[in-house]
């Protein structure tokens, strides 16, 4: 089987196979190429090395057990990925979540979109031969993520948002964590732009190399950064606001020749725009405390409420176990939309009375669990790449019937060929790693 | 509210060719003819509703019903911000709608994706291969009746390509 370029090629061209093992292309894409000595002639963009059946897989999992799949869309912003499903089956069942999670909600977003840039612009710029700027943002996201992994437990795979709300209560000292990072992290972009803005070797390399018009980013489908590099600044956070980010004050930085250094550019001037927002739901999450867990009274192990409950109701807080620290029943309110049925219920009740235990199963078990009625819904958040999208469709099973991702970087990518036609073989580098492919939300 | 009147623009525009159309859970639906989508999407694109944004494009399976495989479109304006849903149905045997590669240069890998996926064809697409799976492989995962873990057969080295 030969591919279109192969079938294409002029005579005298030589074809060259960049990929999928070459290390700029990170291993899932393969760029076939027709080249003129170094010069593009036309190349062919090959993708699907990574497929996993996002989709079909999630046909077959539950409304709730499919989660985890969506952490492993745009792995270095894992907490975006969840919020777009949970908005979508949320608008799916009609459901309201409580000021102090849609606050936690935002605050995670936008650390995730840190994280995103951050490690887009580290490879874009250590492919580029800028190691040091690589290692500066790798540390800025060390701080972030460590943030995160206190509160959700994981660094990457966090599965936190929920259907409903979120997980668990925020652990504590966060604000204090939050503040140290966002104070690290705005250090590091401080020496990274004295680094990179003036750099010649970078500006040779991203200025007016990889441009896109404004017009061919819209019939691309373009969203995000990437759009947002020509000029347009259109964002879901302002376009459609969803949570609180209507409350929140945040500018859309745009660019103006949409190069690879607007989308740079970009990028660093939104990653302070995300730190301002991390600042103002921090400050009002510490202004709104959320219900706090009596430390006085007998507490009792899960074992030891289970033996009591077999003579008589147990009287005692149940310490519940690390994995589920943060999602105490007093503090279930704050953190989850008031549904029996939809949300998960209170596990020191799948402790005590064998009412819960049944509550408990009944919500978890396949066959049992979350029923969105008949229907089909998009939804839509702004994640790292631009517009995340989820369309999906219930038979009113407990079971998406068609669950669809609107992937922001199947479209940016699908315009590499164009952007690097008719430039030279190292033009590549720097352009496919302005894009910020992610292969897990390009091939799903 | 903006969705419905891009809903009412689209009414006006072209009578013939909604079945159906109103709003669902808040997004604005249309449900047309096949044979009338180039004529809707240049209107969605250039009329009044100035949809500048080809959004996503998909399929869904009902093998149940007549039409089986319904196509979704999501169209987005950029100046009003609303967004509209147009779904088509098509026939289980030789499925087949027009390609909207000629408005949009992401309907390309979009289509792609569905022929690859669904096995529905695209008229005037210009390169209707497909995009995530490789050229050998037998049916089409995302149908119903794909069973979730069926295998495939191994494919032997390639002999033909450049080097050998």
């Amino acid at each position: 089987m030969t591919t279109r370029l192969e079938r294409q090629a002029g005579p005298e061209s030589l074809l060259l196979n960049m990929g999928p093992s070459h290390p700029a292309m990170h291993g899932t894409i393969r760029i076939m190429l027709e080249l003129d000595g170094e010069r593009i002639l036309a190349s062919e963009v090959e993708i699907g090395f990574l497929h996993r059946g996002f989709e079909k897989t999630c046909e077959s999992k539950t409304f709730f057990n499919l989660l985890i799949y969506t952490d492993r869309l745009n792995y270095v912003s894992p907490l975006i990925n969840n919020l777009g499903y949970v908005l979508a089956v949320e608008k799916l069942l009609g459901l309201e979540i409580p000021e102090r999670a849609r606050y936690i909600r935002v605050l995670m977003s936008e650390l995730s979109r840190v994280s995103d840039h951050l490690t887009c612009l580290a490879a874009m710029a250590m492919e580029s031969g800028a190691f040091t700027v690589f290692l500066y943002m790798m540390k800025a996201r060390e701080f972030l993520w460590d943030v995160i992994e206190r509160t959700t437990g994981a660094r990457m795979t966090t599965s936190y948002i929920r259907i409903g709300g979120v997980r668990a209560e925020l652990a504590d000292g966060f604000a204090a964590d939050t503040r140290t990072a966002v104070k690290e992290t705005r250090k590091v972009l401080k020496d990274v732009r004295g680094l990179l803005d003036r750099n010649p070797i970078f500006l040779a390399r991203t200025r007016d190399v990889g441009v896109m018009s404004r017009e061919n980013a819209l019939a691309y489908g373009w969203t995000g950064p990437c759009l947002r590099s020509t000029g347009l600044a259109y964002d879901v956070r302002k376009a459609r606001p969803y949570l609180v980010y209507d409350r929140l004050a945040f500018d859309v930085p745009v660019g103006e020749r949409g190069d690879n250094f607007d989308r740079y550019k970009v990028r660093m001037l939104e990653m302070e725009q995300s730190l301002r927002l991390i600042e103002q739901c921090g400050d009002w999450l510490e202004r709104h405390p959320g219900p706090a867990v009596p430390a006085d009274g007998r507490a009792m192990v899960p074992a030891e409420a289970i033996r009591e409950a077999r003579r008589r109701k147990p009287e005692g807080r149940i310490i519940l176990s690390p994995n589920l620290e943060g999602s105490e029943k007093e503090r279930l309110e704050s953190l989850y939309a008031c549904a029996p049925g939809v949300v998960p219920p209170a596990k020191e009740d799948a402790y005590a009375s064998m009412a819960g235990l049944i509550g408990h199963f009944q919500y978890f078990m396949t066959g049992h669990g979350l029923r969105p009625p008949k229907g089909e819904v998009y939804a839509s958040v702004e994640g790292g790449n631009g517009e995340l999208g989820y369309y999906i469709v219930s038979d009113g099973g407990d079971r998406p019937y068609r669950l669809h991702l609107r992937a922001p970087c199947l479209h940016i990518v699908s315009a590499l060929e164009e952007l690097i036609r008719g430039r030279l073989l190292a033009d590549i580098i720097p352009t496919f790693g302005s894009m910020n492919m992610i292969g897990g939300e390009l091939d799903r | 509210m903006e969705e419905e009147k891009t809903l009412d623009a689209l009414r006006d525009a072209c009578p013939g060719a909604i079945l159906e159309a109103g709003l669902s859970l808040g997004d604005a639906v249309a449900v047309i003819r096949p044979e009338d989508l180039p004529a809707v999407a240049a209107f969605l694109r250039d009329g009044p509703p100035r949809m500048a944004m080809l959004l996503d494009l998909t399929c869904v399976d009902r093998p149940d019903e007549s039409g089986r495989f319904e196509m979704v479109y999501h169209f987005l304006s950029l100046e009003t911000y609303a967004r509209v849903r147009i779904k088509a149905r098509l026939p289980a045997v030789n499925p087949e709608i027009a390609s909207l590669t000629g408005l949009w240069k992401n309907a390309d890998w979009l289509e792609r994706e569905v022929f690859d996926l669904f096995g529905i064809c695209f008229a005037d697409h210009p390169n209707l291969s497909r995009l995530l799976l490789y050229d050998g492989f037998e049916g089409h995962p995302l149908r119903k009746d794909y069973p979730l873990r069926r295998r495939q057969p191994r494919i032997p080295p390639r002999q033909d390509g450049p080097g050998s």
